[in-house]
């Protein structure tokens, strides 16, 4: 098959967009309702109904969902790839699109891990059922997740590379100037790499601030047709290129530390966009530590592999930047609920539309949204362009 | 090291109180046996570590599986395919080492729930598994270090391969 025949390029568009959080890391509503207010949120940005929709993803049951909306949808996505579950919803949410299998399509996402600490609420267990290799080959050694596969991914990358933790807390560092112009942050004071390399280690070599933080969060994103799109509210936000690829579930399996499979779902994507990394005016790059965001870097082409570490304390990733990254403060500084992967699409759409407020890079007309899930693990990256870019 | 832990019950990386107290705060999740990882437990009862081998490929595959997922390379992939168990030296090479500063944060308590080493280590053979490197000051270990196995008990008779320095590693 050639690539022009596989092609999504410019087929759909990201249509609305909702999110909720709070400085205060907590939101007043959860569940369901939490879910139901983004859909309407995300309708409403995008002019659109809940009659309209006839494509439903939500990473836990897409059917109890539509059920819950009272939809009748001809498309259902139930992915669960963790943090990248909204890249890959928006990628086969593109291909049912193109298809002809829907026409409007939404993704939710709710989770209050914080509050329902504070408020002792219980929450459901959630994770692999029954026995798995996880159990069986990496648990039992004390391996805290998720932060222990990244640890060692960052052992690895400094033993290889010589990269430093000044140079991750320069990642820290910059996306904390971005959460500064966020008002919806949860840390907006300014940080240092001394601050980062103080805070406590937690499993070496990552710190306490080279970790994202545990908020409540929620958000929505509506898609259709570049055709539909065109006669809705707001300037569409075409999708011009979209990947995923998994190389591994467990730390234990993963082929090469130092490489995610970012570097394949990367590669397809630019492909399918015929754009390449000089393009891309906003990066959205999933920071659930700050070795994630390194090694995205490198494995979507921003620099050699290797090179994360001096690319990323040159500076040049926070606001004025060459390469503006995580715009809105990140998993690190901005909000992060356990799946984050649905923030890294809102607000890379807010910027291609110009609703970037104080955070706003100049001309922004290409941004890529890339999700990371799991333990590096399952790696998704959207490339999202303004009408301009088509 | 290889104190008795009978009783020693745990449920997805969380310890029953009474256990801990009775242990000292040395505290474990154990692992449940996979459906093709039986040979692989019962021979750690005789301390020996056996690792599952294709004699296709002529490569060791871990974790066991039913199948050898490297045959599919070569066109051969077949449910059961040509697989044995070998003994392993025992002898490994640390390819990447963290510390847990927080071991309560991790539900374990190793060695009082002093920090510990977890790290993946490269057998001789070829195939890579995660461990505790123990016998070292764990921000000593590093990749690169010539390792060799150390049995731990667990609870019901099954040891845990865990790793440390080989002789003439600091």
């Amino acid at each position: 098959m050639s690539r022009e025949e596989r092609s999504l390029r410019g087929a759909a568009a990201v249509v609305g967009v909702t999110d909720d959080v709070s400085p205060t890391g907590e939101l007043d509503r959860t569940g369901r309702e939490l879910e139901v207010a983004m859909v309407l949120g995300a309708l409403e940005d995008a002019g659109l109904a809940l009659a309209d929709v006839d494509g439903v993803c939500h990473p836990e049951s897409a059917v109890a969902f539509a059920e819950y909306l009272g939809v009748h949808p001809t498309f259902v996505e139930s992915t669960m790839t963790g943090g990248s579950s909204y890249e890959v919803h928006l990628e086969h949410a593109a291909a049912a699109i193109a298809a002809g299998l829907c026409e409007v399509v939404v993704s939710v996402y709710a989770s209050t891990p914080r509050s329902d600490r504070t408020r002792k609420r219980r929450q459901p267990r959630r994770g692999m059922a029954g026995p798995n290799p996880m159990q069986e080959w990496e648990l039992p050694f004390g391996l805290r997740l998720p932060m222990g596969p990244y640890a060692l991914a960052a052992a690895r990358h400094m033993h290889e590379f010589g990269t430093t933790s000044e140079q991750l807390a320069a990642i820290a560092v910059q996306t904390r100037e971005w959460a500064a112009l966020n008002p919806r942050a949860r840390y907006r004071d300014p940080l240092t790499v001394t601050d980062v390399l103080a805070s406590p280690l937690q499993v070496s070599p990552l710190h306490l601030l080279d970790c994202c933080l545990v908020t409540d969060g929620a958000g929505a994103f509506v898609m259709t047709s570049a055709a539909r799109a065109r006669t809705l509210r707001k300037p569409p936000v075409y999708v011009l290129g979209a990947a995923t690829c998994t190389d591994h579930m467990g730390i234990t399996q993963m082929p090469d530390l130092t490489t995610t499979p970012g570097a394949v779902s990367g590669a397809r994507a630019f492909a399918m966009a015929g754009l390449g990394p000089a393009d891309v005016d906003v990066l959205m790059g999933y920071d659930s530590f700050t070795i994630t965001a390194l090694l995205h870097l490198e494995d979507l082409g921003f620099c050699a592999k290797g090179e994360g570490g001096p690319f990323a304390a040159e500076g040049g990733l926070g606001p004025g930047g060459s390469l503006p990254m995580n715009t809105n403060g990140g998993g690190l500084s901005f909000t992060h609920p356990g799946m984050y992967g649905m923030f890294l699409i809102t607000e890379a759409v807010r910027q291609l539309r110009g609703e970037a407020d104080a955070r706003q890079v100049g001309g922004a007309e290409v941004a890529v949204a890339h999700g990371s899930g799991m333990f590096l693990s399952v790696l998704s990256t959207a490339i999202l362009g303004t009408e301009a870019t088509l | 090291m290889t104190t008795a832990r009978a009783g020693h019950t745990e449920q997805a990386g969380r310890t029953e109180q009474a256990g801990r107290t009775e242990q000292a705060g040395r505290t474990r999740f154990e692992p449940p046996v996979g459906a093709e990882s039986g040979p692989f437990w019962d021979a750690t009862r005789e301390g020996r570590l056996l690792v599952q081998w294709c004699t296709r490929c002529d490569r060791g595959i871990f974790y066991p599986r039913a199948f050898c997922p490297y045959c599919a390379g070569v066109g051969g992939a077949e449910v059961g395919g040509p697989l044995e168990w070998r003994q392993a030296s025992g002898r490994a090479t640390v390819h990447a080492a963290v510390v847990e500063h927080r071991p309560e944060a991790a539900g374990a308590a190793f060695a009082d729930g002093a920090p510990f080493c977890i790290a993946l280590v490269d057998l001789e053979e070829g195939v890579r598994m995660m461990t505790n490197v123990v016998g070292s000051p764990p921000e000593d270990v590093h990749s690169g270090m010539a390792v060799t196995v150390h049995w731990e008990p667990l609870s019901d008779g099954r040891q845990l391969a865990l790793f440390r320095p080989a002789e003439g590693e600091a």
